[in-house]
């Protein structure tokens, strides 16, 4: 079976290319769809199994991370987004994309569509453009991290800290965790931007909607890795999409 | 109405915007404050319900978890600076904010301005709180501190009226107003123009002549008649430089020296392109601004190649005086260096990183002679597809098309004020020239443009840079002719004059030619991406300019007269050689510790915190990053990407920049900067068969022994040009980089950057700087010499010298051809280019980028000449030097291959994590842990 991905583009996405490659690589049949298409209804959600809202500055994040289009697709589109997920549809956010499903409650994914965390300032000030170790949860349901242990990925953002009340963070599944070369949770640079309790990226219950702020589609080959030329190839995050995609056409 | 919204972090959280500014405050000496918050807000003006602005604040501003926000003005504690905008600077993010706004269904709000308003802290005197603000909290040049109510004025109206230049009977009038950039032989070579047509010109055709003849845009002292050792140079650039590529004449160099960047074959499909530009003057008045707009301009003039590349890299290369100047030394009316520093970083990343372009390579050089003039050097390379790499050609009957943002009045005069020398009064002048970009809508541009590229859509493109429409209209034109509207012109805000929106310089902008069979699909591709394309005129057949504004005829020129009507420069050059005291050094000197102070110094430290701050790894493609090594940390030398996607060809970027040897000779720091920049892609793995170089010049004060030492400058180009085989495919110049401070005139070092970019076969062979295996053999390439000249190791004794690093070509390159052998065999485990800070500086490097030891010794490092000294050895900068990591297994095969060459083993690669040189006597004169080495080296600029 094809297995149709959505690369969503709004002005300001950056990473739409790459992330296509990577999915396109994994088996997928990619399309860029524009976040005005989907809204005038000229393109619609069911038309794909995979929707992936890449990295970027959407609108500049000029009012905040992801905030704009968080807010247009909470507007135009809540009802085409709660068909598309609960006829099984996978979701991933990344950077941006994860800022943006966050910010328009579709993450942690109580169903109502209102914000309850946030992903806020890096506690340094700073953007930071850095390698990051991430273990992966083993009792998550996430459908993209499924079968890994641990990945090594980049993370370039200056708003990547994961902010939620205690009682949402009790409820979170968690896939991916920032940790240190030897797998303990430990502070910066390890964890880059202070997110609480390590979280690099979570889910929602289901496992199929999953965002994430370091950039899986920026290793998925062994010359990506930055110690190549003296360690070789010790494997990269390619099996995320392969797993989307595999995942989607067994639906 | 006017509504008031502020947006503050809720207490619970850190803020760390706020958290910086009290550090930055503390870095000012002012400990008396004890806390700064920054609250951002918001004016709306219009008609709204309070439900409506509740919403707004909700929906768009506040985030419901760490902030909260106030309608009024809330009593917050602590000293309250409220910061704006001044009226007419462009404001991004209000202009997205109005978007957004109308987007939520609020159509009553007409107008918004931003503000921040900080809270401070802290027993200050007012004068104290003065300090800060300027300091620290607004920049005059773009900003003010509101004081009451916050107002929007309505914008101007212009009602048109023709005006001329009596230039016959006011000619003192004319010199001394706008036009006080031409020269005698230039006015009258107008008044010639005009008197045969027997009237005066208007104002908007001088204007027009100023921006087409002015040094940035025609650089007239590049083309001038120059009398230099009893011979005359017509047109240097062409007598020199061109004339190298000429002569070299490689079939894979594409388009060189005619289009917005030069541009060589990459592979079957597909061609890259490469572009340096400089920032200097903009940057030096309003850092953020000007370096953002530095990014999007050569960005632009990648967009502006050929049929339009697409940009795929970023490079940034600064020189600033010392961060570490204290605040009485500083002259008035110039920003401190390490504020010009932290802004320029930050315009770079938030442009650079916003338009998804990896920013992965650069250069940072610090010389006090660059507090009152910074030097900010942006370099776009793009990818195109070979048939659409040669400029464009339009046709009798296209449309001028404007496309992307709209036209204020930014930067009105922006190439005239480029083109001059600052003082202490340009803070006035430069209210006008001050631009703020906005990334968001030249990401538009570039989506949109590539897309109708693919399509088909337009025949010729070009950037709409410095001198506005004015120079992209009028070049494009040069040989077909043109009429123009300038009423159809999508103005930002009313009040404009016909003159003003031709010289405008706002940001993001295109010219495009396009049959008008094509002109709807077009307008349908830019709408889509959010943007504009706008008819603005026609191509004609006649070779002449026609403006004309509301049906009135204001301007009517010949292109053969604007173009070819500017009487060349005659000036005169000479070359002096200035001789500098030598320093004295001790008879004994503590090696190790000169080598941790050469590895901490500002020219030699690492760059990790510029770096980081870059987003390096956008679209996926690197394949060597700037930051290698065990730890990702060390200094690498070139960088890598893989441009096209499933191809393992490869592309290496690389730079070279050595002022200090220029106060020598400015030969031969012109030549040193070409050999550390072909280092640099011979250090990698690459080789020289497909390289192509980049110029940018900078000087200062241009008079007869500065322009001695640009000939001199220019000469080292075409030789090592020729003797290298590497042509020159772009380049550009930065001239009157001087500051009046008093009665005194402050001038730039000599500066030359060179940029290198090369084609790689095949990136499996990328080699990285680290060591990486205990045991293996280390080599030195090339000699050594009593070269010490402008050396980071002299300055240490605050001393130039007078022997700066020699350069021999043939055999340098004879070197470096054994090393890409060696490099095509994979028989090297690491190389390092030996650069600033010599030996000792590159083994350090390669050791604790390794996390492994070395042992070295000095008495085995092969010399050009006699020297009896080990700190001279350790911290020579002669050109044209390599270490080489090689394992043992391999030493036959290498040595054999490197037959010939300048080749010594002179230690091995340890496991113990020390670094130990044995001088020349046989004793140790160093042994010091890598930790100490690397800490030394990291700390200076840890911010």
């Amino acid at each position: 079976m094809v297995v149709k991905v959505f690369v969503l583009r709004a002005p300001g996405t950056n990473c739409d290319i790459e992330t296509a490659f990577a999915l396109e690589k994994a088996g997928g049949e990619v399309s860029f769809v524009q976040i005005g298409e989907l809204a005038r209804r000229k393109r619609n959600l069911d038309d794909c199994q995979i929707l992936v809202i890449p990295g970027g500055f959407t609108y500049g994040d000029y009012l905040g991370a992801g905030r704009i289009l968080a807010g247009e697709i909470k507007r135009s589109l809540a009802l085409d987004f709660e068909h598309f997920i609960s006829r099984g549809g996978l979701i991933l956010g990344i950077c941006n994309g994860f800022q943006v499903l966050v910010k328009a409650g579709i993450l942690p994914g109580n169903n109502k569509q209102s914000q309850v965390a946030t992903i806020t300032f890096n506690d340094s000030g700073k953007f930071e453009c850095r390698w990051v170790y991430l273990s992966v949860n083993p009792n998550s349901n996430c459908v993209f991290t499924s079968g890994l242990e641990k990945l090594y990925l980049p993370v370039a953002h200056g708003e990547g800290k994961f902010l939620a009340g205690a009682k949402i963070l009790g409820d979170i599944d968690t896939p991916v965790f920032y940790t240190d070369r030897a797998g303990n949770k430990v502070g910066y640079p390890w964890n880059p931007n202070g997110s609480i309790k390590n979280i690099a990226g979570i889910c929602d219950r289901s496992g199929r909607i999953f965002g994430l702020m370091p950039h899986p589609e920026r290793h998925i080959e062994p010359s990506q890795y930055p110690r190549w030329t003296r360690e070789g190839d010790q494997g990269n995050a390619f099996e995320i999409f392969l797993n989307a995609v595999r995942w989607a056409r067994a639906l | 109405m006017l509504f008031r919204l502020e947006i503050t972090t809720k207490e619970s959280f850190s803020d760390p915007r706020s958290e910086g500014l009290l550090a930055d405050a503390r870095d000012l000496g002012l400990f008396s404050v004890t806390g700064i918050r920054v609250n951002d807000v918001y004016y709306l003006a219009g008609e709204a319900t309070t439900g409506e602005i509740k919403k707004i604040a909700e929906e768009l501003l506040a985030d419901p978890i760490t902030q909260e926000y106030f309608l009024d003005y809330p009593d917050l504690g602590g000293r309250s600076v409220e910061i704006a905008y001044l009226p007419g600077v462009s404001d991004p993010v209000a202009e997205t904010f109005l978007e957004a706004i109308s987007g939520l269904g609020i159509e009553g709000i007409k107008a918004v301005r931003t503000a921040r308003r900080y809270l401070i802290h802290g027993e200050l005197s007012d004068n104290e709180l003065g300090w800060l603000s300027s300091r620290l909290l607004y920049n005059p040049m773009i900003e003010y501190i509101v004081l009451g109510e916050m107002t929007f004025s309505e914008p101007p109206q212009y009602h048109f009226e023709l005006k001329t230049v009596d230039i016959f009977n006011s000619v003192g009038g004319v010199n001394g107003g706008l036009y006080s950039n031409f020269s005698h032989d230039e006015l009258k070579a107008i008044m010639d123009y005009f008197n045969k047509l027997g009237r005066n010109p208007t104002d908007i055709e001088l204007e027009t002549i100023a921006q087409t003849w002015s040094e940035h845009c025609v650089h007239k002292t590049f083309k001038a008649n120059i009398e230099f050792e009893g011979r005359t140079i017509n047109n240097l650039l062409k007598s020199t430089i061109i004339k190298a590529t000429a002569e070299l004449n490689r079939p894979w160099c594409l388009s060189t020296f005619v289009d917005n960047s030069g541009v060589v074959a990459f592979d079957d499909n597909w061609a890259v392109c490469f572009k340096v530009e400089t920032h200097n003057h903009p940057s030096a008045i309003e850092p953020y601004g000007g370096a953002a707009t530095g990014i999007g301009g050569v960005v632009r003039d990648i967009l502006g190649t050929g049929l339009s590349a697409k940009p795929i890299f970023n490079t940034d290369v600064f020189c600033f005086g010392s961060p570490e100047l204290p605040y009485d030394k500083l002259p008035l009316g110039v920003l401190h260096p390490k504020r010009v520093f932290k802004g320029v970083r930050a315009g770079v990343a938030d442009y650079g990183n916003r338009l998804g372009i990896p920013t992965a390579s650069g250069a940072l050089f610090f010389d006090e002679r660059y507090i009152t003039n910074p030097l900010v050097f942006c370099g776009t390379v793009g990818l195109i597809p070979s048939d659409m790499a040669r400029p464009g050609k339009e046709k009798v009957g296209d449309l001028v098309v404007l496309v992307g943002g709209r036209t204020g009045r930014d930067g009105i005069g922006g190439v005239t004020f480029a083109s001059r020398a600052l003082d202490q009064r340009s803070v006035d002048s430069a209210q006008s020239s001050v631009q703020i970009g906005n990334p968001l809508e030249e990401k538009k541009v570039i989506d949109a443009l590539l897309r109708a590229r693919d399509a088909g859509l337009f025949s010729r493109i070009t950037d709409c840079g410095g001198g506005g429409l004015s120079s992209a209209v009028g070049e494009m034109a040069a040989e077909t002719g043109v009429r123009v509207d300038l009423e159809k012109v999508p103005l930002k805000y009313s009040g404009l004059s016909y003159t003003e929106i031709w010289i405008s310089e706002s940001q993001e902008r295109m010219v495009l030619a396009v049959p008008p069979e094509n002109f709807d699909r077009l307008a349908r591709v830019f709408q889509e991406a959010g943007t504009e394309a706008t008819v603005i005129g026609k191509f004609t057949g006649d070779r002449k300019l026609h403006l004309s504004y509301q049906g009135n005829v204001v301007g009517e020129l010949e292109m053969n007269f604007l173009h070819r009507g500017r009487p060349p420069l005659n000036l005169k050059a000479k070359w002096q050689k200035v001789v500098h005291p030598e320093p004295e050094l001790p008879q004994k000197v503590d090696l190790e510790e000169a080598l941790m102070r050469t590895l901490g110094s500002l020219n030699v430290c690492s760059r990790e915190w510029v770096i980081r701050q870059y987003d390096h790894e956008v679209q996926g493609t690197s394949v060597l990053k700037p930051l290698v090594g065990r730890n990702n940390d060390g200094p690498g030398d070139g960088v890598i990407i893989k441009p096209v996607q499933g191809s393992e060809k490869g592309l290496i970027i690389s730079c070279g920049l050595d002022p200090k040897y220029g106060d020598i000779d400015p030969y031969l720091m012109t030549a040193s900067a070409i050999d550390e920049a072909l280092r640099q892609i011979i250090a990698v793995g690459g080789n020289l068969k497909r390289v192509a170089l980049l110029d940018n010049f900078c000087w200062g004060e241009v008079d007869e022994l500065s322009l001695g030492a640009l000939v001199r400058a220019a000469q080292a180009c075409y030789d090592m040009s020729i003797a290298y085989g590497v042509p020159f495919i772009s380049g550009k110049d930065s001239l009157n980089n001087t500051f009046t401070l008093e009665d005194k005139t402050i001038s730039i070092p000599y500066t030359i950057l060179i940029s290198a970019m090369s084609v790689m076969e095949d990136t499996t062979l990328t080699l990285s700087m680290d060591f990486k295996k205990p045991d293996s053999l280390i080599y030195i390439v090339g000699l050594t010499g009593d070269e010490l000249g402008g050396s980071e190791y002299f300055a240490l004794y605050g001393a130039t010298g007078n022997k700066a690093p020699t350069i021999w070509p043939m055999r340098a390159k004879y070197n470096m051809r054994k090393i890409s052998q060696a490099a095509a065999e994979r028989l090297l485990l690491s190389c390092h280019d030996l650069s600033q800070g010599g030996l000792g500086v590159s083994l350090a490097e390669m050791a604790f980028s390794g996390g492994l030891g070395a042992e070295i010794d000095l008495g085995l490092v092969p010399l050009s000449e006699e020297i009896t000294r080990d700190d001279i050895i350790l911290f020579s900068e002669s050109n044209s030097r390599f270490l080489v990591e090689v394992s043992p297994e391999n030493e036959g095969r290498f040595e054999e291959i490197m037959s010939g060459s300048d080749l010594a083993l002179i230690g091995r690669v340890k496991n113990e994590p020390f670094l130990e040189v044995y001088g020349l006597n046989g004793h140790k004169v160093i042994s010091c842990p890598l930790i100490e080495l690397k800490e030394a080296w990291q700390r200076t600029l840890e911010w």
